[in-house]
This record gives structure tokens, sequence and C-alpha cells, in this order.
């Protein structure tokens, strides 16, 4: 477990990201930061709207424009600041060094071309001299590494005639073709049933392992998270709220939102048939944001600062921060 | 359960096959068969959760029971009367006590009408009396955690778990004594989701509802249910008790599914059983056992016999499943 220090290879500082609809401005994300180290898995949770997906498109250069913008901080890769990146350089190091893949694949592969065609574009993108038989070489490979039994095949198929977990398969194929540091995965396993999760989450934990690259794992599941992550970022309302070790996150949540969030699913542990612990109302949408902590609104243990003042992170244990106020109040 | 009251639902032999048409003619090519050879009964008061992966069927067997499909064969038996065989009138008064909630309360609810007219619909259907139509709103309203000032908004102005709220309310207006649960947190923030599940056990110990509860969250289903039928490919291939079923698995695919719900705790690791293959189409399901494609502990006699649905003796008094490991004295 404790190795030495890893290089730092992303650093998000103080992301703020807005969304300009109609002539309404809203604040999507709000002075986020964390970091990301070669070879880790960081899990972002959170629930919808919490800004999770729109750091992870910030961090792509894929905000929709021209809604989105970023209006201050910094993301940092390999010392290179992507958010003032000009536009030509980022699509360098997008899908070179840094892939996504999203949840809903049947959406992000382009239905009228056939899969092999879709791959071969991305390898006449990043390898401009690459002849066409190395290409098909190449992508039929790169099918057999994420487990794909009978790539010809696939590669002459259209996305819709693949089960939503062949077409996860290929969109991680497409993803890793150039052999990327870091690989963002939005919601992978969302939109699949249960078992082809646990082969897709154990797919990408193989290829993470024998290309080294890190991962970052945007889901809703606490159960995904904590089987795995090393480390975890959770969000709310467009805030990082807690950032822990996925083991200290578990077993010692600091944040209320954090632990409302898990006594409130039920468990393998939880007793059936009994009431749940809750947290009270809903998120707020990001137009009425409370002002100060997001949560206030919530909070079972919200006091007179919070409806005030944003909190600031502040450390809570080793590598393990947490942004509330009553936690400052009892330290 | 108690074996000697009478079910308030009993489904027997249910199957339900979909006609798959092509070619210019749209001739008819063969059948998916959704659901196969269904049984199962369901006790006042009790809720049997039904599990399965998408495409296994779940979602079709509910809608059967309700009578939004007409089913291919078998009977549905709700308090004792096959729903098959009744008139027009007797029907409606069945579908009275039968009521069910969907999964996607943005779909399920009419964005044109009020709150009040959504509502208020199903005492004009069943031609309850208007007179105090308005305090019964305002008391269902009330039941399921919403103030009176929804009555007169649309279902755009509520948020996801809101509006569940309102779907439940429907559900529950006329008193119903059978409650078909259609996925109703799925979509659901997690946050939003023990809310409604709550409401759901509240309500069942206040009404006395039977749930059929189908899901494709284990953990969820494990909350909620007495009993658990897992459903893989239009058939149902093991049934039990609760805590029987987590505790003793008896059928391969249960075990599989189980293994694979992710674990609330990062220092909990266990042995992972990953499921080779797809689910097979059930337009052209596997001879033999349905499940012998992807059956981790698959012999030559599943390839060939389909096993049969059977109580297992030793496993518990009411553990039902179809796989031949359990003639061959196997343990797990």
């Amino acid at each position: 477990m404790n190795k030495v220090q890893p290089e730092t290879i992303l650093a998000v500082k103080d992301l703020v990201v807005s969304f300009t609809v109609e002539n309404t401005t809203t604040i999507a994300v709000d002075r986020a930061g964390f970091e990301l180290s070669r070879g880790e898995t960081l899990g972002v949770v959170g629930e919808s709207g919490c800004g999770k997906s729109v750091t992870a498109l910030s961090i792509m250069g894929l905000l929709p424009q021209p809604a989105g913008r970023i209006e201050a901080g910094t993301i940092e890769f390999m010392g290179r600041d992507l958010v003032t990146l000009e536009k030509k350089k980022m699509q360098k190091i997008r899908g070179e060094k840094i892939s996504m893949i999203f949840q809903e694949p049947m959406t992000a592969l382009n239905p009228v071309h056939r899969v092999g065609k879709q791959i071969n574009e991305v390898y006449r993108l990043h390898y401009p001299g690459m002849k066409p038989d190395e290409i098909g070489d190449r992508a039929a490979g790169m099918l057999a590494k994420v487990g794909i039994a009978d790539p010809e095949k696939v590669l002459k198929a259209y996305p819709h005639q693949l089960s939503g977990g062949m077409r996860q398969r290929v969109m991680i194929a497409m993803a890793l073709c150039a052999e990327p540091d870091i690989l963002i995965a939005d919601e992978p396993t969302t939109a699949l049933d249960v078992t082809v999760q646990a082969q897709i989450l154990e797919l990408i934990k193989e290829l993470q392992t024998r290309m080294s690259m890190a991962v970052i794992l945007i889901t809703h599941d606490l159960g995904v998270i904590a089987e795995n992550c090393d480390n975890a970022v959770v969000m709310y309302g467009g805030q990082v709220v807690e950032k822990a070790s996925v083991a200290m996150l578990f077993s010692n949540p600091a944040h209320p939102y954090t632990q409302g969030l898990l006594t409130s699913i039920p468990g393998l542990a939880s007793t059936p048939k009994t009431i749940l612990p809750t947290i009270d109302g809903m998120v707020p949408s990001l137009e009425d944001m409370p002002r100060g902590c997001r949560f206030s609104t919530r909070c079972p243990f919200v006091f007179e600062p919070c409806r005030d003042k944003a909190p600031v992170s502040l450390s809570v244990g080793p590598d393990h921060y947490a942004a509330c106020y009553y936690l400052e109040k009892e330290q | 359960m108690n074996q000697k009251e009478q079910p308030i639902l009993r489904v027997i032999d249910l199957k339900k096959y979909f006609p798959v048409v092509g070619g210019v003619f749209l001739k008819q090519k063969g059948w998916v068969h959704a659901v196969d050879q269904v049984s199962f009964d369901l006790h006042s008061g009790e809720t049997l959760g039904l599990v399965g992966e998408s495409g296994c069927g779940k979602t079709t067997l509910g809608r059967c029971i309700m009578g939004l499909y007409p089913i291919t064969s078998g009977s549905v038996m709700f308090k004792g009367q096959d729903l098959s065989n009744l008139d027009r009138p007797s029907k409606r008064q069945m579908r009275l006590k039968m009521q069910m909630i969907f999964q996607d309360p943005f779909e399920s609810l009419n964005q044109r009408h009020t709150v009040r007219e959504i509502l208020g619909e199903k005492y004009r259907i069943h031609r309850k009396k208007e007179q105090s139509l308005d305090r019964s709103l305002v008391r269902l309203l009330e039941v399921v955690g919403l103030g009176e000032r929804a009555l007169e908004r649309f279902p755009h102005e509520f948020s996801g778990g809101q509006r569940q709220r309102i779907g439940i309310a429907r559900a529950v207006s006329l008193d119903p004594d059978l409650i078909i649960c259609d996925e109703p947190v799925s979509a659901l923030d997690v946050s939003v989701q023990s809310q409604i599940l709550n409401l759901l056990l509240t309500l069942q110990e206040k009404m006395g509802l039977t749930y059929l509860f189908i899901s494709h969250d284990l953990s969820v289903v494990r909350h909620v249910s007495d009993r658990i039928a897992v459903m893989y490919l239009g058939r149902i291939v093991e049934m039990a008790d609760r805590d029987d079923l987590f505790a003793h698995p008896l059928h391969p695919y249960t075990r599989a599914l189980l293994s694979a719900i992710p674990a609330v705790d990062p220092l909990v690791k266990r042995k992972r059983t990953i499921l080779t293959g797809e689910l097979p189409s059930p337009e052209n399901p596997p001879q033999g056992c349905r499940f012998h494609t992807r059956c981790p502990e698959v012999m030559d006699i599943c390839k060939k016999n389909e096993p049969l649905f059977k109580r297992i003796d030793k496993a518990g008094s009411d553990h039902f499943a179809a796989c031949h490991l359990n003639d061959r004295g196997w343990h797990f």
C-alpha cells in the first residue's frame, strides 16, 4: 500500500465553471480541486448535478460551447495549464494523453459508421503516417485486448448490432488506442447490468495495470468507488466537500453529506424492512443554490456561519480533507 | 410464510411470447419468449422481490399480471379469481385493488395535467363520489409527504423524488391490496432513494399492502423484500426467503449476481464470480438449461435437459431452484 510518493500528473486547482443559458449564469463547479498521481484510480462521487461530469469535461476541454466557460482556476497536466492551452495543442493532448469514455456508449458511437471505420479514424488522427494495413491490424489487436472474442466481426458491425457491454468495450478500445496517461471514465457502467458491470470494471483495472495509466472514475455508486478506487473526491452542488483515501472515506467519513450518503444506502449490513436514515430534502437546483455552504439546507448540523460563507477545505486527518464549519468547530 | 391462508396473488405457468415479424410482408419469423412458465404465490402483506438483468422478463411479468399485456397462456389468480375469466365490470372491480408504480416518474405522469387532475382521474374512472374529493386528495398528498400546495402544480415543477411520490399517491389512492412496483427508485438520486423506500415501507405497514417489487438492484430488493425470486431469460431460476437466498444461493446465476454487487466497504474483498459472455437472445434461448452458456459450473446434462424448478428440501422450508447441480447432492 505505502509506496514512494508518486508523481502528480494532473492537478485541478480552484476550478470554477459557469454555464450561461438564456442570459442566466449559473455556477456548475465552484472552486473544485484535486490531484491525480500516475497509476492512481481516483473516484469522483456525487449525485446528478453535483458537477462531476462538468469537471471531467473541463479537463478534456470539451465544455459545451458557447454556454460553458471556465471562469477561474487551473488544470495542470504535466506542468502545463490546460485551461490556457491553445486549441491545436489541446487537440494533441486530448485522446493521446487524456482519454474519456462516457456513460451511454450508444450515443457516443456514430450509428451510421461501422465500428472499424470509427476506430481507424482514431489511429489516423493520432498516428498520421500509419499505413492502412497496419491501422487495421492495430484496431483488431486493440479489440482483442479489451476482451472481444471475434474482433474481425465486430470491426464490420454497426454499433446497434452490439450489446451494451460490447459497445462499452469498443469505447474503451477507442479511448486507449493512443495509450493515454489518464483515462476519465464518466459513469462507464451505469447503463449496464451488474454482471456486465463487473466485467467492464475488471477490464479497466487490468488495462490500467498493464498500461500504467491513471484513471478518474466518475460515478454515483459508492460501491463502485469502494471496490475500485485508491482515493475519492465527494462532490455536492459543484463543490468538493470531502477528499480522502477510500479506506478512510468509508471507515471514517467526515463531512455530514458523506456520512448521510453512506448511511442512507441499503447495504448488505443494513437490517431489511427497517426505516433507513435519510438526508432530508433534495439536491437544490443550480439556479437556487444556497449562499454559503451548499449543503446547509439539508445538513443536520447546520449552524450560523454555514449560511453566510462557503467553508474552505481543511485537513481532518492524514491526507483527509473536508469543507465544513461544524468540523472546524469540533476541532 | 403462512401457507394455510389463500394467497392474494397466484401466478400459474404464465407465458408471454411476443411475435417477431420481418420481411416485406411482415411475416412472422418467430417468438420472443419474454416470460416462460412462471409460477409463484404472493401472500397478503408480504413483499416478493423480483430481480434479474435487463431483458430477463421481469417488467413483462409485472405488466402481464396487471393485465397491461394479454398473456399467451397460463393464469393469474387474484384473490382466488382467475383474471382472464372475468367479465369487464368484475375485472374493473379487481383492478381497483391492484395498482402499479412505474420506474420513470417523468414519463408516467401526464405533463399537461395538474396533480389534482392526475390524482382525481382515478376517482372519476372508478366512479367514486366527488363530494369529499378535495379532502381526500389533500389527505393523500399528506400521506406521501407532499403539501396541499402541490395540487395545482404540474409534474414538471417537481423533482424526481417528488414526482415518484405523486406516482405512489396515485397508486394508493383507492386503497389497493396489491401494488406492483416496477423499478420505483432506479431513476432517483441516491439520497432520495432511501426516502422513497422508507415511504413504501411505511405505507405497507399502515395500509397492509402487498408488494411485488421489481428491481435490478439486489441491495434495494434485499432491503424491502420478505422473499426474493431471481429471473433469467424469462424463467424464475431461484426463489427463497430473503435471508436464505443471500446466505445459501443454490443457483449459479444467483451466486454470480450476488458476487457482482459492489460492496460499500473497501475492506471487504470478496471472491468474485465474473460471468463470461452476454445474455443470449430470448428469441432463441439455449437448449437445456438457459443459463448453461454462461454457467461456470456447467455439466453435460445442462446442455440437453432443462432442469425442473422445484423445492430443494435440504436447503430450507421454501427454497426453490432450477439447477441440475442440486440433483447431485452438491452442497454450497
